[in-house]
């Protein structure tokens, strides 16, 4: 059925063939056009699109196939939400070692972006912790690889090019307690911000500061950082699979995230962040999933939607280059809603097309603004280049050919992998 | 309490699978009732991770209505009776075949109408005699009044909730609730051909009225989502004149 789909930052809206994949019989279905794995369409650009194509919707496909409490090897469906996922198995006492931000996405999508947490340094990223998978070929064949194989290391964070993932065994970590210890204070000037954060995310499980860029100045930028340690105790973990209690899914797109509403709610948080410095008890959801707590929270940039921008820049470059893009946003005069920086550790990438690497990560919300803010990430485009870095894919909606082949030095051996038969909009524009 | 033993025919179906889950997470023991004896497997396997104190498969043709009594027999003894019985069997025909091609609506027939049917009868005797219990089976809001693009799988889902709603007058004095579940539009592979709308629900909303008001003890039929129960009232009242002419 030809179904008009959407992507989580709103790009214009595409006509895709839809197909609900049940599991078995297990093969591809029969399409004219090409094949997209999709599961909770979190990503934000093109990377869960297939513009006149077809998308495999994996959210039937959402069964646990085995848990071993022994070693606490999960095997399940790729269409598992992480959510659900925690609500049955933090109670068994164990957890995932690396969530993103938001515990909506699939077990698929997390694998094929090769998402990262706030304890990037400690933990690496989701793929490091993938032990097998099946992977569904449009030849026929349904293989399971492991770590090592090629074909394994170019499907994690292989953006659901190289087949359908029908499978994942993920290594969990054991973990009792719901309570996070969190400390939180505030550095100003980008360059203590950035030793800041690389100390704290030595120092602490996770790391990441908040960043006010409605006043974009590197000497005079704002960040808040907040470190944060598991600790035990804490009830009841079923919360992990319930829905946010503020949802604005059925209100109309009216876009609430503007100029003036940015500036009010960053200097509003700000004074209060400011006011409370120190170290608390937190509950882990209401910190590693903050953006969480209000369902469908992209529908408040409006009908338009939002852009996010995340780069990473290598270390040596990262104080310079960091400077270099907030002097660029003070320029534009656009308006950043959020900004939120990470320190990414030297794990090797776990896949060919992984975005983590060594340095700092530097992720920005924008209300859409088409022309204004592409004019805007071309010219950070330009220092993510000369820093040597990359932009995230799963975010990504502009990125160039030039920059991401610059950026992904394995992409040709990658593009050996790719099924014959799949494709996405964001490969169509930067990859093949 | 001990755990809930729960039988649930037809249980590959989306709705079932829905309901099941949550039975799993109060910590009972579920039977599943199906055909594909590999679906029903990767269903179990799901189930225990979610919490079920056991699980067992079934595998058996439930359109097959010879012999119902002994394997019912067999079934019942299996847990020395059973606290529920979810009856969620069924598919969603292609109206047009029916209307030409008769054999095949013979099949359909068989399998939404009177497998459905016979297999309720059964389970009625042994509540009836158990005293105790709960008999719970799909119906539809496509049963309340047939209509030019639904009515033969509307028809069986009429003569389900006829049949639930004998059993309920029945079995009211011995004890044993029964209750019909109408759902509406309901989001599942079975219905992956239509296009969606603010009516439809998803299978885990549908899932959770059902084991909501099963939890209560309710009797009787329940819409889910509950705007069904005015939007089927006023269907079965429109006029003739009106219903002819207004093809929706």
């Amino acid at each position: 059925m030809s179904v008009e789909v959407r992507c989580w930052a709103g790009l214009p809206t595409a006509h895709h063939e839809r197909i609900d994949w049940s599991g078995s019989p297990a093969s591809l279905p029969e399409t004219a056009g090409s094949l997209l794995p999709r599961g909770a369409g979190r990503s934000y650009g093109d990377v869960c699109l297939n513009p006149g194509g077809s998308l495999i919707d994996t959210r039937w496909t959402d069964r646990y196939v085995a848990f071993d409490p022994e070693t606490g090897v999960l095997r399940c469906e790729s269409g598992l939400r992480l959510g659900t996922l925690l609500a049955h198995l933090r109670p068994l006492g164990w957890t995932l070692p690396v969530v993103p931000g938001t515990r909506w996405v699939t077990v698929g999508g997390a694998l094929a972006n090769d998402v990262h947490g706030k304890n990037h340094r400690h933990a690496g990223s989701f793929g490091h912790h993938v032990r097998a998978i099946h992977l569904l070929r449009s030849d026929g064949s349904l293989d399971r690889l492991a770590p090592g194989e090629d074909r394994f290391t170019a499907t994690i964070g292989g953006l659901g090019l190289t087949g359908l993932v029908t499978e994942v065994a993920l290594q969990l970590r054991r973990r009792s307690g719901m309570w996070l210890q969190e400390h939180a204070s505030h550095a100003r000037g980008l360059d203590r911000v950035l030793s800041e954060l690389d100390t704290a995310s030595a120092q602490h499980e996770y790391a990441a500061v908040w960043l006010d860029m409605t006043q974009p100045d590197p000497e005079r930028l704002f960040g808040l950082l907040l470190a944060a340690d598991p600790i035990e105790g804490g009830g009841d973990a079923s919360g992990f699979a319930r829905p946010a209690r503020i949802g604005v899914g059925r209100l109309p797109r009216l876009p609430l995230v503007g100029r003036l509403s940015t500036r009010v709610f960053n200097a509003v948080y700000r004074r209060l962040a400011a006011r409370h410095p120190g170290s608390r008890r937190v509950d882990e959801r209401s910190c590693l999933f903050t953006l969480d707590s209000i369902g469908d929270w992209n529908r408040l940039y409006g009908s338009s939607g939002l852009r996010q921008y995340q780069c990473v820049l290598p270390l040596g470059t990262a104080p310079g280059g960091m400077e270099a893009l907030c002097r660029v946003l003070s320029d534009s005069r656009v308006t950043c809603s959020l900004a939120v920086l990470k320190r990414f550790g030297d794990q090797r990438p776990a896949g060919m097309l992984s975005f983590p690497r060594e340095g700092f990560t530097l992720a920005m919300d924008f209300p859409n603004d088409e022309e204004r803010l592409l004019v805007l990430f071309r010219r950070l485009d330009a220092i993510v280049l000369e820093a040597g870095g990359a932009v995230y894919p799963a975010k990504d909606a502009h990125m160039s050919r030039e920059l991401f082949r610059a950026a992904f030095t394995r992409t040709d051996e990658f593009a050996a992998h790719v099924d014959p038969r799949f494709s996405s909009g964001f490969w169509r524009r930067v990859g093949a | 309490m001990s755990a809930q033993r729960i039988a649930i025919f037809g249980a590959t179906s989306a709705i079932a699978e829905a309901c099941a889950r949550q039975w799993a997470g109060t910590g009972a023991r579920l039977m599943l009732v199906g055909r594909d004896a590999s679906r029903l497997e990767r269903i179990a396997a799901d189930l225990r991770i979610r919490g079920a104190t056991e699980v067992r498969c079934v595998v058996r043709d439930l359109s097959h209505v010879n012999d119902l009594q002994p394997w019912m027999d067999a079934l019942w003894s299996e847990w020395n009776g059973l606290d529920l019985c979810l009856v969620a069997q069924g598919t969603l025909p292609d109206t047009k075949r029916c209307e030409s091609d008769i054999d095949y609506a013979k099949s359909v027939l068989e399998l939404n109408a009177d497998a459905c049917l016979l297999l309720l009868l059964a389970l009625a005797a042994r509540f009836e005699a158990q005293a105790s219990g709960q008999l719970l089976a799909l119906g539809s809001v496509a049963g309340d009044r047939g209509r030019a693009g639904n009515y033969v799988y509307g028809a069986a889902k009429a003569a389900l909730a006829t049949l639930m709603s004998g059993l309920e007058q029945r079995l009211a004095p011995r004890g044993v609730q029964v209750l019909t579940i109408k759902p509406g539009w309901v989001d599942t592979p079975m219905t992956a051909a239509f296009r969606k709308g603010p009516l439809w629900a998803s299978a885990e909303k549908v899932a959770r009225d059902i084991v909501r008001t099963s939890l209560r003890g309710r009797s009787g039929v329940v819409y889910s989502p509950a705007f069904w129960r005015p939007i089927a009232w006023v269907v079965r009242m429109l006029p003739g004149w009106l219903f002819r002419r207004w093809r929706f």
